[in-house]
């Protein structure tokens, strides 16, 4: 067992433990809303368009994530404003900010002298280089998103089900809509030093979705989520600890080869079984 | 905050000329009808006649452009939970993680209010309106799992458990076996001992003619508005529904409506 306690020995492991874990927790629970409300171009795009405020933040010296956090939110209630009433379609405008933030991004950036491995980090993450302030600014986000998301059980659930049924209850769709976007930019936000802008998307969409294919309520989906990204994000970092492979990168090839087990071997909807079911009938 | 229901009351559902528009297209124009609480009605007329507009509007889910939507007494807004719709199956995604039950309690979110979790009473009716429904043993389901008939039913327990004064329903007799068309049927009867007034879309114009109290004839506007009698007219009939009306010389005439156009 002492390859299971090793890594823990060092203190920036265990660090890089405890925000991989909250992280990979944080973005699956997101990310079942990110799948069942097809946002995942969305959650990329978000994750893209924050490079600016991170290079900003850092050539006026300030905090990154604080930085990262600005902009998230400016461009998730940009998308949210070019799209509102129909005037563009929502994939447009992600494509529009998308595609403009990360140049923006890109220049600034270039202008660093530092410019690749300053960039590597932003785009890849170093969950490795985690402080202890970053610890607890992961950690307090964190407990805002997931608090949120429990508390608007109700009002998420409906307006992602039933939007005609939202209207009748007279529930401010739009307003919850923009609120969705923040939670999901925070959660972005977050995972940046972890997994990296670059990875993100797969943190909040592919635990969500394998637990899609496990389950049919929605509570239940979120709980299996959390504990798919939890053991992937805790498994990527020993595997990247004793295989010397960037962490962020083995986290998220966990969590797709758990996917496409589940993908193959779902109980009900596993692909093999359905395909033997069939075979059976004929 | 909610208005009790009483017999006494004349009018519960006013219709003021009201222009709706979908996509910036007017849709419906200047219409107008009076409908006494606890009656049936049949919303009848072609596709594209702006059937489900209408009923969108009455939930405020689209704008009123012009005019205004009076129920109890008081503009449309002004009550959260009394008006229910159920929705036509397609505009629902049936592979959504949620059980039977988990949507017949939808019904219940209106009543709740912000950050309240459903309580006893609150499971108690939706127990209820599932049983009504015929729907208790398949609580637990999935509803991706269910057949076409069992889907109708679960949106029908869930407006069931908003306990509305109104209840809309966009072409419940389209595509369901005989079974759930009884039960849908049945439930319109229990409705009006209620008072509830239903208002329901179909091409069915044989179920419009015998197991409703009014129809409401539409094609952009209101055409006709009264007893099946008296709006299945030759005369209403062929301006709703056009060239697809056939008149046989002074025996009356055929209207062909169908339901589902060719995509």
């Amino acid at each position: 067992m002492d390859w299971l306690i090793t890594p823990l020995t060092y203190e920036f492991m265990l660090r890089g433990f405890l925000a991989s874990l909250m992280v990979g927790v944080l973005c699956a629970v997101v990310g079942c809303y990110v799948v069942l409300r097809s946002m995942a171009f969305m959650g990329d795009a978000l994750a893209h368009a924050i490079l600016p405020g991170v290079a900003i933040a850092y050539l006026l010296k300030g905090d990154l994530l604080i930085g990262a956090l600005v902009a998230a939110i400016l461009v998730a209630l940009g998308i949210g404003f070019l799209s509102r009433q129909g005037t563009l379609k929502e994939d447009t405008a992600i494509g529009i900010l998308f595609a403009g933030a990360l140049a923006l991004g890109v220049a600034l950036i270039s202008t660093i002298k530092t410019y690749a491995l300053d960039l590597t980090h932003i785009l890849f993450g170093n969950v490795l280089g985690v402080s202890v302030s970053d610890l607890w600014l992961t950690a307090i986000l964190g407990v805002i998103v997931l608090t949120t998301i429990v508390l608007l059980y109700k009002e998420f659930l409906v307006i992602s089900f039933d939007p005609v049924l939202a209207a009748t209850m007279r529930l401010p769709a739009e307003l919850l809509r923009n609120l969705m976007l923040i939670l999901l930019a925070l959660t972005i936000v977050v995972s940046l030093q972890t997994v990296g802008v670059g990875l993100v998307a797969a943190m909040l969409v592919t635990p969500g979705a394998t637990a899609f294919l496990l389950t049919r309520r929605l509570p239940t989906m979120m709980l299996i989520a959390a504990l798919i990204g939890a053991f992937s994000s805790i498994a990527g970092l020993y595997v990247s600890f004793y295989v010397n492979v960037a962490s962020g990168a083995a986290v998220v090839l966990i969590a797709t080869a758990i996917f496409l087990l589940v993908f193959l071997f779902a109980p009900t909807r596993g692909v093999v079984w359905n395909y033997f079911r069939t075979r059976q009938r004929d | 905050m909610s208005t009790q229901l009483s017999i006494h009351e004349p009018a519960h559902l006013q219709v003021e000329n009201i222009t709706v528009a979908y996509n910036g297209q007017p849709v419906l124009r200047d219409v107008s009808f009076t409908i006494p609480h606890g009656t049936r009605v049949a919303v009848v007329g072609p596709n594209g006649a702006g059937k489900s507009t209408l009923f969108k509007a009455l939930v405020g889910l689209l704008p009123v452009r012009a005019g205004r939507i009076i129920i109890h007494g008081e503009s449309l807004g002004h009550h959260k939970e009394c008006v229910a719709y159920v929705p036509q199956r397609e505009e629902v995604d049936w592979k959504f993680p949620v059980t039977v039950y988990d949507v017949a309690m939808m019904g219940r979110y209106g009543n709740l209010g912000w950050l309240k979790r459903p309580g006893q009473y609150d499971h108690a009716v939706v127990t209820r309106c599932l049983e009504q429904m015929r729907m208790t043993n398949l609580a637990r389901a999935p509803i991706g799992d269910l057949s076409g008939g069992q889907q109708q039913r679960v949106f029908l327990a869930r407006a069931l458990a908003q306990e509305p004064h109104i209840l809309l329903m966009d072409e419940p007799f389209t595509g369901v076996d005989a079974s759930t068309q009884a039960a849908t049927l049945e439930l319109l009867t229990q409705l009006q001992h209620q008072g509830v007034t239903v208002m329901v879309s179909t091409h069915d114009l044989n179920l419009a003619t015998t197991r409703f109290d009014q129809v409401l004839l539409i094609n952009r506007r209101v055409i006709a508005h009264g007893s099946a009698a008296q709006v299945f007219t030759p005369d209403n009939i062929t301006q709703a529904f056009g060239t697809r009306t056939l008149i046989l010389n002074g025996r009356g005439s055929i209207v062909v409506d169908e339901c589902c156009p060719p995509e």
